[in-house]
């Protein structure tokens, strides 16, 4: 784990380093400042479908999606991060504490 | 500091408002922290790997990426790959920052690790020509140098605390995960533009689910983000858009809603 952990550290930081260091027309065409801003909406939207109803190779319904839909609700009220996580996870474990989910 | 750079006391109040709002980001930054501690160590990582990533990577969402995808099971090169394509707009703040900043020698080193979100948002906050750029180069400072004290603090109280709780999944933590992902995404949702690439990029990532290994699906949605940003024809975002969407989040979350995070 720790070659993975140091070497995906050092390329975060290089990209810092990079945009720090070169001259600024090399990066600043339109086109690249809009892909770079896009690309986070889509790596983050892919990655909560996935963590939602992804396991392994299959995808499932399970207490997850209760969780995230609780979190979407949050969101839309402007709760805090931290009231966010905890309203994800205590609403998935309270519905497999009851049984109602898996 | 030069005999020019006398502190007038327009100065004095503003570097105080500064360092004010910059310590209140790194507070509401740590609870991003909480959460990464304890979701790196119930990802089976352990308490000196959660806290190198905090310390060396020092990018929130590449961060949360890097541990999600792992525990997904998704393989190591996958997992770095995410977190790199995450990390990509941090050049495009290093861009933005580098005329503000004008540093030099060691310095340059120390402020690229500082350029995330937060940073680069407090700075732009000012204008360029505010107390002859002081107020946007302590902005990004005094964040910087707050975010990371928080950011690094929190990251290893929410590891302690994690290795306390025990099964992950009877907390819902397996829930907890893409929830962190979507209060990170939120912020980002402006426009018919950022919400049909998230949906389609969503929808992509489960279609490819059964037939990809784990961790490529979400490799593969970037290329929405790709196609997306290379044919749109819409009134192209000037210079610091990307950084204008991570001020906002900024703001947000020192008014107490959730923001980007330090990502």
């Amino acid at each position: 784990m720790w070659p993975v952990i140091l070497i995906a550290s050092l390329g975060c930081y290089a990209l810092k380093l990079t945009g720090l260091s070169i001259p600024q027309r090399v990066l600043d065409r339109p086109r690249i400042r809009h892909i770079a801003a896009l690309l986070p909406v889509s790596l983050l939207a892919a990655l909560v479908a996935v963590q939602t109803f992804g396991s392994g190779q299959s995808l499932v319904i399970d207490a997850r999606v209760a969780g995230v839909a609780a979190a979407a609700v949050a969101l839309a009220l402007r709760a805090p991060f931290i009231v966010v996580v905890i309203v994800a996870g205590a609403v998935a474990a309270g519905l497999r504490y009851l049984g109602l989910a898996a | 500091m030069s005999s020019t750079d006398l502190v007038t006391p327009e100065w004095a109040a503003a570097r105080r408002n500064i360092v004010r709002d910059a310590a209140g980001i790194g507070l509401a930054v740590g609870a991003y922290g909480i959460g990464f501690g304890a979701l790196g160590v119930a990802a089976g990582l352990s308490l000196a790997q959660t806290m190198a990533l905090s310390l060396l990577m020092f990018t929130g969402a590449s961060q949360f990426a890097l541990v999600g995808v792992l525990a997904a099971g998704g393989g190591t090169i996958a997992a770095a790959l995410t977190a790199l394509m995450l990390g990509i707009r941090n050049a495009l703040y290093g861009l933005r920052m580098a005329p503000i900043l004008k540093v030099t020698g060691l310095n340059r080193f120390v402020a690229a690790q500082l350029t995330i979100d937060e940073t680069t948002a407090m700075a732009l906050a000012h204008e360029e020509t505010e107390f002859d750029g002081r107020a946007s180069k302590l902005g990004f400072w005094a964040t910087g140098l707050s975010v990371y004290v928080f950011w690094n603090l929190a990251t290893l109280i929410g590891a302690l605390g994690a290795g306390a709780l025990g099964d992950p999944k009877a907390f819902g933590l397996d829930a907890v995960i893409p929830a962190a992902f979507l209060a990170l995404l939120w912020p980002r949702l402006k426009g018919r533009e950022a919400w049909a690439v998230a949906i389609v990029s969503a929808l992509v990532a489960i279609a490819l689910t059964p037939v990809l290994r784990p961790g490529l699906p979400v490799l593969a949605a970037a290329l929405v983000a790709i196609i997306a940003g290379y044919r749109s024809r819409q009134a192209l975002a000037p210079l610091s858009q990307a950084a204008r969407d991570a001020e906002t989040g900024a703001r947000d979350e020192d008014g107490a809603a959730p923001g980007g995070g330090p990502a």
